[in-house]
């Protein structure tokens, strides 16, 4: 049986390396959008949407095989927006490894919301 | 103005925002989205998309520290993130129909709330309310470390704390703030949990809240790659250094100094929104 405290102190371990890995992949593909595009002029006047290979997880890895900058940072916020979900993930089981059916449930309930907005259904 | 020089603008923006956030608990989610908006011209979609992205990493940054201190109440916040999770889902959706104008409308009336909340005294420790039945079959009592040890609490409010995190996450993923005041809110006088719990469980909830409706964002093409960089390293950056410089003595003038930039960003932004400049 795992003890809460022990929960707690994984949980706490996964939210720090997601942050620093999240944060890490998006100073690096950062640098290297300065150095490409620096001084480039930038357009964030009026909203025309990301294209389409900065949205789709295949689009991004796309990207990164061919260094694409944008690519990378958005790698990064990926794995941002995937750290609290990795969380949720493990809570389900470690409710499970507690035998605690109640909140099996309540957690798959919010992992399957979360995933279900991850992959686009949550309105377009 | 060049990428350059708009990052780094963005960056400076962001930390601020990011230290001020952490001095004075209310996080800086809320104030970078308008600075976004009226200080750089930034489309109000893209800065509710980049700020998002930066509120599940300094929601995730602060948890980890917390959560392992045993103040946070995992259990009332996962019950508690069906309920804002699914309210985030619908505001993200709600965001994409609604114009920008009434947007803005929207995003400075909460700001205006913010304001308030930053320089009101904080409540007195509210009284003893009857423990709800519903609390004890979700098993959600808890205890908290205190310098005399463990503290046990109860619940109460079970339902009203629910509803009123369905609305916390609707305006989370409307606006692309953290909405971490209306949550506490909901846990300190809904549910009467103790500050110190209500806070740290708050912002527990924060980033799976955002994850939420960042991943409608995302797909919809909202977060933008070379904005969401600065914005997210100088919050975090900022937040860092102000979690480090919690000096009570100066923390008055602070609050003070927030309140007012928050409400001078909520009149402009009503402002705006009212005659169609968004």
């Amino acid at each position: 049986m795992i003890s809460d405290q022990k929960v707690d102190n994984i949980i706490g371990s996964l939210l720090r390396f997601g942050v620093i890995l999240a944060a890490t992949v998006v100073a690096l593909g950062g640098a290297w959008y300065l150095i490409r595009h620096g001084f480039a002029h930038p357009s964030y006047h009026a909203f025309v949407g990301e294209p389409s290979d900065l949205r789709s997880l295949d689009g991004i890895l796309g990207g990164i095989r061919t260094l694409h900058a944008r690519s990378i940072i958005q790698l990064g916020v990926l794995l941002l927006i995937a750290t609290p979900v990795a969380r949720v993930a493990f809570s389900v089981a470690a409710f499970a490894m507690q035998r605690d059916r109640t909140y099996v449930v309540i957690t798959l309930v919010v992992l399957a919301v979360l995933l279900f907005s991850l992959a686009g259904y949550g309105g377009k | 103005m060049n990428v350059l020089e708009f990052t780094t603008l963005v960056g400076i923006v962001s930390a601020a925002a990011g230290f001020l956030g952490a001095l004075t608990g209310l996080g800086g989610g809320v104030v970078i989205t308008p600075a976004l908006v009226l200080l750089l011209g930034v489309d109000l979609h893209y800065a509710i998309g980049a700020t998002l992205v930066s509120v599940i990493a300094t929601s995730s940054g602060a948890a980890s520290a917390y959560v392992r201190e045993g103040f946070s109440n995992i259990r009332i916040g996962m019950f508690l993130e069906i309920a804002t999770t699914v309210g985030a889902v619908c505001g993200a959706h709600a965001a994409a129909k609604i114009s920008p104008g009434a947007l803005g409308i929207v995003f400075g009336v909460v700001l205006m709330y913010s304001s308030w909340l930053s320089i009101r005294r904080r409540p007195a420790p509210h009284p003893d309310a009857p423990p709800d039945p519903l609390a004890t079959r979700l098993r959600l009592d808890g205890a908290y470390p205190t310098p005399q040890g463990l503290k046990p609490y109860k619940v109460s409010g079970v339902k009203t704390g629910f509803s009123l995190m369905f609305v916390a996450g609707t305006l989370s993923g409307l606006l692309g703030i953290g909405s971490g005041a209306v949550k506490v809110i909901a846990m300190d006088q809904a549910m009467r949990l103790p500050f110190k719990v209500s806070t740290t469980t708050s912002n527990f909830m924060i980033g799976v809240t955002a994850a939420a409706s960042a991943g409608v964002y995302w797909s919809r093409g909202y977060i933008d790659p070379g904005l969401t960089m600065p914005v997210v390293l100088g919050v975090l950056a900022g937040s860092v250094l102000g979690a480090r410089q919690l000096a009570e003595a100066s923390s008055r003038i602070l609050r003070w100094v927030f309140a007012a930039v928050v409400g001078a960003l909520a009149i402009e932004m009503i402002y705006n929104g009212l005659t169609g400049k968004l």
